[in-house]
């Protein structure tokens, strides 16, 4: 488990993956690309002010709606290192521990711009602006293990060996 | 003595061979795992790297997201589907023309049963909890991983009990009940968990209903929403289910998480504003001006529902400024409302009627939203600009309010339709 900073962007409540990516750009010739499309329509143009390793806070129910894996992948490719909610909607989740989109889930009150740690191994989330602290349950040994074996493909390659 | 279990405990136990209790994380074998054109080429690549033989028996591939293919990328999408089940000679494969909308053909061919664990790349996958299955929505790589290995982890849900008692009066049903319950829970309400209904109105409530409050059970958070099997899930299924099947019902000392109790009788028409699934009231006086009514989806778009709309717009006509789009939700749904002559009740109405595709539901094709439009819809998510335009506004509904709204222009039940 990793310790990741950088830049807030902050979100409210149920934000779903119709705003994280539109289902209009759901097609294969996107895959590489999706980061282009995050919250088009909710939020235009913050696909290019995003830097690598920017972190998204946000309020209860983040991920509902649509299965889409499209969602963590194009947070990933747009260069979110973690995304710290109140609470996950269950698909989203399952898909971010999936494929290495780091998730916290913890109430944080850190302003959008505030510059966030957040350390996997101690459980500590820190605001670096408000000098704030706060602090999150370890995930499950089963999802741990997961993590640590790269995700749930890194873990079924080793099985079929 | 010994702890009861719900019925998703009691099918995870099974697939798992464990004596899984909610909380526990566990491993179990998935009886079908099912993708669409949209989440299957994430899929199909990921598996592809696997390189090894698929659970093919396992696996069902239908396109419904946006076939008829909507533009060159959506055509290069469904040929990979095409290709994926022809390179692994996966049978079942639902070409345009043999199937539709995924969640009907997975009920329509016999693959849903209850008992079973299914998962689908598609969130509505829990739908077949209407006939007693665990079923349950994942990602493409999650589908990745059954189609190699047939297994899959879950996280064993808590419960929240449903009790119904009474039965639906007037034109209430089953899209009322779920928008009902989320009204009152929110739209994460049952973030992480499993509705389970129970109690004397369970009997009074048919099959298709059950399966719209069960496909809707994702749009309050929950992970599966499953109905106990009774006489009318056995007479349901028993011309087209695959195989054997075994019920499985839930311990009398089970636990649950919550309790929550509807008479149905007290159930009227329903319909849920903008920009969430849990902005549900009655639809009774509302009067929103609509642009478009759309009767179809997943959700409402089996023919009790067409028949209901037809029974309501029959030797009326759509109303002046609005269009009417009505989409079966599959072919023999299609075939079905052919036979029954709805067709023509429809066609007369002024209605336009498609072939069976999820289409403008997720803001696809068929019918999407421009800048400031309404729409009043039988399908089950109405965020931001869902069917079109981020300035363009979804009301959900069932059949009745929407086949009515068609005919007045505006948000109304069918007792306000002027004659």
């Amino acid at each position: 488990m990793k310790q990741v900073s950088g830049k807030v962007w902050r979100f409210g409540d149920h934000v779903d993956t119709d705003q994280i990516i539109p289902a209009e750009r759901l097609v294969s010739e996107n895959l590489e690309r999706l980061n282009e499309f995050i919250f088009e329509k909710v939020r235009p143009g913050i696909s290019s002010e995003i830097s690598k390793g920017d972190i998204i806070v946000a309020g209860r129910n983040f991920g509902c709606g649509s299965s889409r894996e499209h969602a963590p992948r194009s947070l990933m490719q747009a260069g979110i290192s973690c995304v710290v909610a109140e609470s996950f909607a269950r698909i989203f989740f399952r898909n971010s521990i999936n494929i290495g989109l780091l998730l916290v889930e913890c109430k944080v009150d850190s302003k959008e711009g505030n510059m966030i740690t957040v350390d996997h191994n101690s459980g500590k989330i820190t605001d670096e602006n408000d000098k704030k602290e706060y602090s999150f349950p370890q995930y499950p040994e089963f999802i741990v293990s997961l993590i640590s074996k790269g995700g749930l493909m890194a873990k079924i390659k080793g099985e079929l060996k | 003595m010994k702890m009861g279990k719900t019925i998703s405990e009691k099918i995870l136990s099974i697939r798992s061979g464990t004596d899984a209790y909610a909380g526990q994380i566990i491993e179990a074998d998935v009886d079908y795992v099912m993708v669409n054109d949209v989440t299957g080429p994430i899929a199909f690549r990921e598996f592809n790297e696997l390189k090894t033989e698929p659970k093919r028996e396992k696996i069902v591939l239908i396109p419904d997201h946006y076939v008829p293919n909507k533009d060159i990328a959506s055509a290069e999408q469904a040929k990979e589907m095409r290709e994926f089940a022809k390179q692994h000679d996966i049978k079942n494969y639902y070409e345009v023309g043999k199937g539709g909308v995924c969640h009907q053909v997975m009920v329509e061919e016999g693959f849903a049963a209850p008992g079973r664990l299914i998962v689908g790349a598609d969130s509505h996958t829990c739908t077949y909890g209407g006939i007693g299955a665990f079923s349950t929505g994942i990602g493409s790589t999650e589908a990745a991983a059954v189609f190699a290995t047939g297994r899959l982890w879950f996280k064993v849900p808590e419960t929240i009990k449903v009790e119904l008692t009474g039965s639906f009066s007037g034109y209430a049903g089953g899209k009322d009940l779920i928008l009902k319950i989320i009204a009152d829970i929110g739209v994460d309400g049952a973030a992480y968990k499993a509705f389970e209904f129970s109690g004397p109105g369970v009997k009074n409530v048919s099959v298709p209903d059950r399966l719209v409050v069960a496909n809707m059970a994702i749009e309050a958070g929950g992970k599966a929403g499953i109905f106990p099997c009774d006489d009318l899930t056995v007479e349901y299924i028993k011309d087209t289910v695959i195989g054997d099947y075994t019920a499985v019902y839930a311990d009398e000392n089970a636990e649950y998480s919550q309790i929550l109790k509807y008479d149905l009788s007290e159930l009227e028409p329903m319909v849920a504003y903008p920009h969430l699934p849990e902005n549900g009231r009655p639809a009774k006086g509302s009067g929103v001006r609509i642009d478009q009514a759309y009767l179809g989806s997943c959700t409402n778009g089996r023919i009790e529902d067409m028949r209901i709309a037809a029974g309501i717009i029959k030797g009326k006509k759509v109303a002046d400024g609005v269009r009417f789009l009505v989409v079966p939700a599959s072919q023999k749904v299609y075939r079905q409302m052919l036979d029954e002559g709805l067709m023509h009740i429809f066609v007369d109405a002024g209605a336009f009627i498609s072939g069976p595709t999820c289409g403008a539901c997720l803001g696809g094709h068929m019918g999407i939203l421009a800048n400031g439009e309404r729409a009043v819809a039988s399908t089950n998510r109405n965020f931001i600009g869902r069917m079109g335009h981020k300035g363009s506004e979804v009301y959900l509904a069932g059949p009745a309010v929407v086949a009515a709204s068609a005919v007045s222009g505006y948000i109304c039940v069918p007792e306000e339709v002027r004659k």
